[in-house]
This record gives C-alpha cells, structure tokens and sequence, in this order.
C-alpha cells in the first residue's frame, strides 16, 4: 500500500536532494557524463564531467557576483517577514479574535492575498507600482518623465517594493494561524489571568502567547521556509535580475538559463539546503520529539 | 476607561486602514481590465473613466488563447489532487495503523521533504525529467520533462508529505477499538482502510483537496521550470509568458489576471472554512 507513494518520495524528493549534494562536486555541463576523475586545472578551456571538490562552493563565495548580493536579499527578506510580517499577522489575529465588530470582513479581506498565486500578485501590483500609470506615483506627483519614480526598476528601491508585495500576502497567511492558535488557548486561563489582575497586555504576554506554543513554533517555520523559497515574485518581476536576486534564482538561472552549470547551481541548492534544515529539524523535533518520549 | 475607548478606536482605525489597504490592489487591477488601452496610455491607471469595456476580457480569450491554459490547469490540477489524497492517505493509515518499526521515521521523510525549498531539489530534477523517456501518446516530447505527466508526478510527490501529516494526526484521533471490531469481522487491511478509515476521514480530506487544488493550481516554480513548450502551461505560469508578448497592452494583462483569479476566488467564496481548516489541521494538532 505504501510502495508507490514511498517510491515515489524517495525518487522525486529526497534523491534529488541527494544527488543535489553529490553533483556539487561536480563540474557538469549536463552534456555528456559524468566521470569520477579530477577536473583539468585549466583556466581556459573548462573540463566537463569531472570532479571539481569544493570548488563550485569557492567560485559562488569568491568570484561570482550576484551571490552575495542573493545572501543579503534572503537575510533582508527573513527579517521583514519575522519582524514586521509576523508581528503584524499576530496583532490582526489577536484584534479578530477579540471579537470587534465586523470582525468576519476584516478576516475574509485580509485572508484573500493568500488565495492569489504569487505570480498574479506580482502582476497586480505592477499597476501599482509602474511608474507613468502607477497608483503611487500619481497619488504623489512623480508620474512625469522628469520625476519618475521607478519603484520597480531602481535596484535601491525594488527589494522594499517586492517586500510590500510579499508582506501583503504573508501577513494574512499568519493572521489565520494565529486565529487558530488563540482559539484552541483555554479561556479559562485568561480568566485566570485576569482575576490575578493582569491587565490585558500582561495576560496576552505572559499566558497566552507561551500557551501558544505549537503555533509560534509553526509560524516560525513558515516565516523560515517561506524566505528560502521565495522565487515567484522576483521572477515575475524581473526573473531576479537587477537588485532582485535571490538564491532560489540564481539556482534556477543556472539550470535553464542559456549556460547550463548543473554542478555549480546544485552547490547553491545545497546552501539552500542546509540553511533550510535549520527550521526543519526545528519543526520536526517540536512535533515529533516530544511525542515520542 | 477612556484608555480603553482609546485602545477600541485604534483597533477599528487599524483594521478599516489595513481592509482598504489590502482591497486597493485588487480592485485596481480590476478597474484597468476595464478600460479600454487607448484610454489608460492617455491619461493613466487613475484618471477617472469615459468608457468601460469588457472588449480586454474578449481579447485575453481569443487572442492570449486562455481557454486552451485553463485547460492545462485542470488537466493537472485535478488528477494531482485526486492521486495526492488516494497516496497520502494509505500512507497515513499505515503508519497509524499498521505496528511497523519504521513509521516514525516514514513519517518523517514525508513531512521533512515537503518543508524543503522546492529549488534545493530542482537541479538534479531537471536532469532527471529529461532522462526519463514517456509513450508520445503520453508526452509529446516523448519525457517527463515539457510533459503535463511530469507536473502531475512532482506536484504530488510534493504535496504528498504535508497530507500525510494532517492525515495521520487526523486518524490518530479515531478510536482503536472500531479498528478491532472490524478485525474480528474478519474485514482485510484494504477494508479497513477504504471502507472504515476514509469514510471517517471525509472533513479532512474536504479540507486537503481545497488546499491543493489552489496550491496546486497556483504553483508557478514547477511549471516554469520543467515545461519549456509554452502553449502546454497551465494558466499560473502562462501569464509570465503573457505578460511578455502583450507587453504594450496591460489593460488585456489585467483582464487575464482577473480571470485567473477567478478559480481561486470561487473557491474562496464557497469552501472559505474548509481552506482555512486545513491550513490550520496540520497546525494545531500536530
């Protein structure tokens, strides 16, 4: 009953993860095969098929331009979603929840970007953004030629704009688990609270959040994971070019891109690997661990 | 008290503020697929409106060829769905049920393999949809690359592990002795499975089978890098090529995106709780 679906995992997730590692070693043009002999340490005329050791790893830190200006991008889209998307997805939920009026409108209206696939997210706000048409530019007088603001094309300006774009859509996915984090608090614990004369911010604090436990731990990884992965927005953008790279596109640039590099692209892929693992075991230590002791 | 007051105010102003901020996209886009291009290109996206026009709407479906995109959606959508619940569950019954060593550990392999970024794997996956060779009658590039079959085969795979931990946290819950009474009947492990587990199961796989379908329908990642041919993607990834070849027309691009949207927004509208109860399933019992 569980071959296929195993089979299936183990082939199209977890051996290419491997062979993701493995291949890192490797330079590989994808033509031809793969020998298991050292790279001629030619400068010119780059050997094919053979083991390069930690180079790929040397060349993306050392001589490849867009990586570190990718790592940064990452970092800087980590902390918007932990400090300012997270936080803000919490107060909605924590406002919900307390029961204002309308309460359902503000729900549903916040959840919506969440149902919206990311690529169309990014075409929504183009109109937004652009800038002789755009909504912005027009509300603040920089929609003529000598005052443009190209919110989307000025490498200086174009992560935040995309962080906008993300964050929009971020914040409702957190607000609904932490709709669902203070439902399954027991109430009875806030009271508790309250009779011991906290005051509403204190029994949030002290009783509440901690009682939510699994969900901080949850959000946590989502607010991880979902950085490492972001890729949509930048590509419908501009395919992570020009102040817009990240790690994920640079790995995919360098697979289907005009120069296939599959040994160097599969060392970013492992960068991306490791640093994912750190929510990873996170996750499954918090709810795997304590189950089984 | 008044501090109080105060704090009310401050929630209502928040919440309205944020409403209006998180609607104005929407309905922008909205309001340029009506305009007619020679209109917006003269006096902008906000200049107030001389014509309204469903003539964009016309245009995305004849001339950007939607209908054929929509297509491609469903024919991947709907039999990954499908095939991502039959999986997941068995997987999921077995590892509650069945008193085997290795369920922990399986269990493990498919929830740590759906938290990985989708581009940690897609090197090695790439290289690996060309090696594999499929009947032209299958794919007419003859591989599981450029094949709908190919997108099936890694949405499931990786949406398999996420239904395989709500589902088993959700049978978890079913008592142990209906299992017994149904062993003494002498009903087979199949039976179990299919005709006492997944009956009981329904509420949950109700609530997958809308998370999927829109994760499912709005992946753009696999799409755009494992089907070169641009006429066999679904509409989600379609739309960047869209965006490319109608470049001087975006009043025909918003007229497609708000068809794009409109599947999902069905869906929103109608199985709202279901969506929601289960990105929250796999959250909070888990």
């Amino acid at each position: 009953m569980i071959a296929v679906p195993v089979l299936a995992d183990l082939a199209f997730i977890w051996g290419p993860a491997l062979t993701s590692v493995a291949l890192s070693f490797f330079q590989w043009s994808g033509v031809g095969g793969v020998q298991l002999r050292s790279c001629h340490p030619t400068v010119f005329i780059p050997d094919n098929g053979c083991v390069f050791g930690v180079q790929n790893y040397v060349q993306a830190a050392t001589v490849y331009p867009p990586f570190w200006p990718a790592v940064e991008h990452n970092v800087i889209w980590l902390l918007v979603f932990t400090f300012l998307a997270a936080p803000a997805g919490m107060l909605f939920a924590v406002i919900i929840d307390s029961g204002i009026r309308g309460s359902r409108i503000y729900q549903t209206v916040l959840f919506l970007p969440v149902m919206l696939s990311l690529a169309l997210i990014g075409i929504i706000w183009e109109f937004i953004y652009s800038p002789n048409f755009g909504l912005i530019n027009t509300i603040i007088g920089h929609n003529t030629n000598a005052n443009l603001i190209d919110w989307l094309g000025n490498p200086k300006l174009n992560l935040w704009a995309i962080l906008v774009e993300a964050s929009w859509r971020q914040i409702g996915y957190v607000m609904v688990l932490y709709l669902a984090g203070l439902k399954s608090v027991d109430p009875s614990l806030r009271e508790a609270a309250l009779m011991d004369g906290a005051n509403p911010w204190q029994s949030f604090w002290r009783v509440v959040f901690p009682a939510m436990r699994p969900i901080n731990i949850i959000v946590l990884v989502v607010t991880v994971i979902e950085s490492l992965r972001a890729f949509d927005l930048v590509y419908i953008t501009n395919q992570g070019t020009n102040g817009l790279q990240l790690l994920s596109s640079l790995i995919t640039s360098n697979i289907v891109g005009e120069v296939s590099r599959i040994g160097f692209g599969s060392a970013l892929g492992v960068v991306l690997l490791v640093i994912s693992l750190v929510p990873i075991s996170i996750f499954l230590y918090q709810t795997f661990g304590r189950r089984a002791t | 008290m008044s501090a109080r007051r105060a704090g009310r105010i401050a929630a209502y102003g928040l919440m309205i503020g944020a409403s209006a901020l998180w609607v104005i996209p929407l309905l922008f886009a909205l309001y340029i697929s009506f305009r007619p291009y020679s209109e917006t290109s003269q006096y902008g996206y906000m200049s107030l409106p001389h014509h309204l026009t469903l003539s964009n709407y016309l245009n995305a479906w004849t001339q950007a060829d939607l209908p054929r995109f929509f297509i491609n959606s469903v024919e991947i959508t709907v039999p990954a769905v499908i095939l991502t619940l039959f999986l997941a569950s068995m997987v999921a019954f077995v590892v509650v049920r069945a008193d085997i060593k290795i369920n922990v550990a399986l269990l493990l392999l498919f929830t740590a393999g759906n938290l990985l970024p989708q581009q940690v794997i897609i090197t090695p996956l790439y290289r690996l949809y060309l090696l594999i060779p499929l009947p032209s009658f299958i794919s007419s590039s003859g591989l599981l690359y450029d094949s709908i079959a190919g997108l099936i085969v890694i949405n499931v795979a990786f949406q398999t592990g996420f239904c395989v931990f709500v589902l088993s946290n959700y049978m978890r819950t079913i008592p142990g002795d209906m299992y017994e009474a149904a062993e003494v009947d002498g009903a087979s492990m199949w039976s179990r499975y299919w005709r006492l587990t997944l009956p009981l199961c329904r509420p949950a796989l109700a609530a997958l089978a809308t998370l999927l379908t829109t994760w499912i329908y709005n992946d753009f990642f696999w799409a755009i890098t494992l089907m070169v041919t641009g006429s066999k993607r679904p509409i989600t990834s379609a739309l960047a090529n869209l965006q490319g070849q109608f470049v001087s027309n975006q009043n025909l691009i918003a007229a497609a995106a708000v068809m794009a949207a409109i599947p999902t927004l069905v869906v929103y509208i109608l199985l709202q709780k279901q969506f929601i109860a289960g990105l929250t399933l796999g959250a909070t019992k888990g």
